[in-house]
């Protein structure tokens, strides 16, 4: 469904990306790994379209999205998150999930000024949805408070519940784990698996937690100063000798 | 009543009259700096062919020799609107979209190249005299002794609050709970996210363009009625104040908006009666120097936490 080819990214004399290719089936999960600095985060940004790639392709389901503004890119099904939370923080968790249905609830002016019947009812299944993924990711309670006095834990899942309510076909995630503590990342671990078996949705994911990432990778990607070093499933990313020089050095 | 009182008091009602308007022009500056952080100093301009409009139409209507008053107010006042909409939609269209993504000076100087654009526009179509603007709503309430001071509470007036609460409570209520308000208020808070959750935040940033210019004409016709007359510098001077207005509250706030825009009123009125009428500008920007001085965030703006 996602197919990156010979993506590269140049700042200025910095290639941070070089020549990375890599290709996602549907309700697969596909890690990115590598050291800090490898340029994970950038294909994620050029994949996204927050960064407009300077060299290579990239399609989505037959289209070509290197070139698609980011709206469309969305609209598309691909929905990602950031290493840091971005919520809309001084919104409550409702709110936030039901702005993210915002072009889903497709109106005109007409419409929303004198709420006909069919606006009605799509606005009612843009908060049944929200309401069910509210609950999904246990924060039903805490509905009508504002997003940036939650938890650090309770905002990474709001993040990937208002990802979810857009009904996306890829998820992106980066680092979904950061911060989290062990507790907090096996209910994720869990999640992410429960995203691809019941809702099939393919993600793609950077994350620095090897656990995590071993535990539910259908396949690996390991990329080493913007260069693609190593492909395949976590059994064969564990004993690739490059992969394993990369990370602890050479003898 | 005492004398005093009554004097106090007329100045107060002048103020919140003068401030009630200025709110109304600063919820366009605040609206469109909370969501894209650029001040739009073509939207005094906005306001003022607002008032234009309102007084093209409240003409023609008499030459047409409709004059049942309440149709002729409502009529120009959702003409004014109108227009005044479409400009402010197209401004945004044509000289601040091209040019969003690059340097944040340049769509400022855009802004006031648009400025300049209008006013001239509005020179040439319309000449540079004054025009008397009917007073339609006549009468008032007087209050003292008739061979001393007295307090004039005109329709006028009244119809200016009016109109006033009725906009901010509608405005309220949109921002609060209608689908679009949701959407410019996720937009102002963070516009890249907003794009990557698949909203089209061009239509966002278009809108409130829109109300921001159709909440100036409102105030344009209700000031050009109360002054009595307009001119195509008519947008200048209140803008600026206005804007010093949205400073004051707290630009990007809304709420700050109409809170700065009647203080400002208010200080006004009372440096004119207790002072002079000469320092009524320099009460209100050296109010604003204080505010920037003291609380850079204005009245109630909340202070940039830069996150880490």
């Amino acid at each position: 469904m996602l197919e990156v080819r010979d993506l590269s990214m140049r700042f200025g004399g910095l290639l941070a990306v070089d020549g990375v290719s890599l290709n996602l089936n549907e309700r697969e999960i596909f890690s990115i790994i590598g050291p800090n600095g490898a340029g994970k985060t950038t294909v994620f940004n050029c994949i996204s379209g927050f960064y407009r790639p300077t060299g290579g392709e990239i399609q989505f389901n037959g289209h070509a999205i290197h070139s698609m503004p980011d709206y469309r890119i969305a609209r598309l099904g691909m929905v990602r998150t950031f290493q840091h939370v971005r919520l809309f923080n001084r919104m409550t968790p409702l709110e936030n999930l039901m702005v993210a249905q915002h072009h889903q609830v497709n109106t005109n002016l007409f419409a929303g000024l004198f709420k006909t019947p069919s606006y009605r009812h799509r606005e009612q299944e843009a908060m049944d949805r929200a309401v069910y993924w509210l609950k999904k990711v246990n924060l039903l309670e805490l509905a009508n408070r504002e997003a940036g006095n939650l938890a650090y834990g309770q905002q990474r899942r709001l993040e990937i519940a208002r990802c979810m309510v857009t009904g996306p076909k890829l998820l992106m995630l980066d680092e979904p784990a950061a911060g989290l503590n062990p507790r907090e990342t096996r209910d994720l671990n869990e999640l992410i698996v429960s995203l691809k078996e019941d809702y099939n949705v393919a993600v793609l994911l950077i994350e620095h937690d090897m656990g995590l990432v071993m535990g539910i990778s259908d396949r690996i990607a390991v990329i080493n100063q913007g260069r693609p070093l190593a492909q395949g499933t976590p059994d064969e990313i564990r004993c690739n000798p490059d992969v394993i020089k990369a990370y602890l050095g050479e003898e | 009543m005492h004398e005093q009182m009554l004097y106090f008091l007329q100045q107060l009602l002048n103020g919140l009259t003068v401030g009630s308007a200025y709110a109304l022009i600063a919820i366009g500056y605040t609206m469109v700096y909370g969501i894209i952080g650029m001040i739009n100093f073509a939207h005094g301009e906005i306001y003022m062919i607002g008032a234009y409009i309102a007084l093209i139409t409240i003409t023609g209507l008499a030459t047409l020799n409709i004059t049942f008053l309440p149709v002729v107010l409502v009529i120009a006042l959702v003409l004014a609107m109108i227009v005044s909409s479409a400009f402010g939609w197209s401004m945004e269209r044509v000289a601040y979209r091209p040019l969003r993504g690059g340097n944040r000076l340049n769509p400022l100087i855009s802004a006031i190249g648009v400025s300049y654009f209008l006013k001239n526009y509005v020179l040439l179509a319309q000449g540079s005299r004054d025009i008397g603007f009917p007073l339609l709503i006549k009468g008032s309430w007087t209050f003292g002794d008739p061979n001393g001071f007295e307090a004039n509470f005109s329709y006028m007036q009244l119809t200016i609050f009016i109109v006033t609460i009725v906009c901010m409570v509608a405005l309220t209520l949109f921002i609060s709970k209608s689908r679009l308000g949701r959407a410019c208020r996720a937009v102002a808070q963070d516009l890249k996210m907003a794009n990557l959750l698949g909203i089209d935040t061009h239509k966002i940033i278009a809108a409130t363009f829109v109300i921001g210019s159709a909440l100036a004409a409102v105030a344009g016709m209700l000031l050009g009625m109360y002054y009595g007359s307009i001119d195509p510098e008519f947008g200048f001077i209140a803008g600026l104040k206005a804007f010093t207005a949205a400073v004051l509250g707290g630009i990007g706030s809304i709420p700050g908006a109409m809170l700065g825009g009647i203080v400002l009123g208010v200080a006004e009125s009372f440096t004119s009666a207790y002072l002079s009428t000469d320092y009524k500008d320099v009460v209100s920007f050296l109010l604003l120097i204080l505010i920037l001085l003291f609380r850079p965030s204005g009245l109630l703006g909340k202070p940039e936490v830069e996150k880490i």
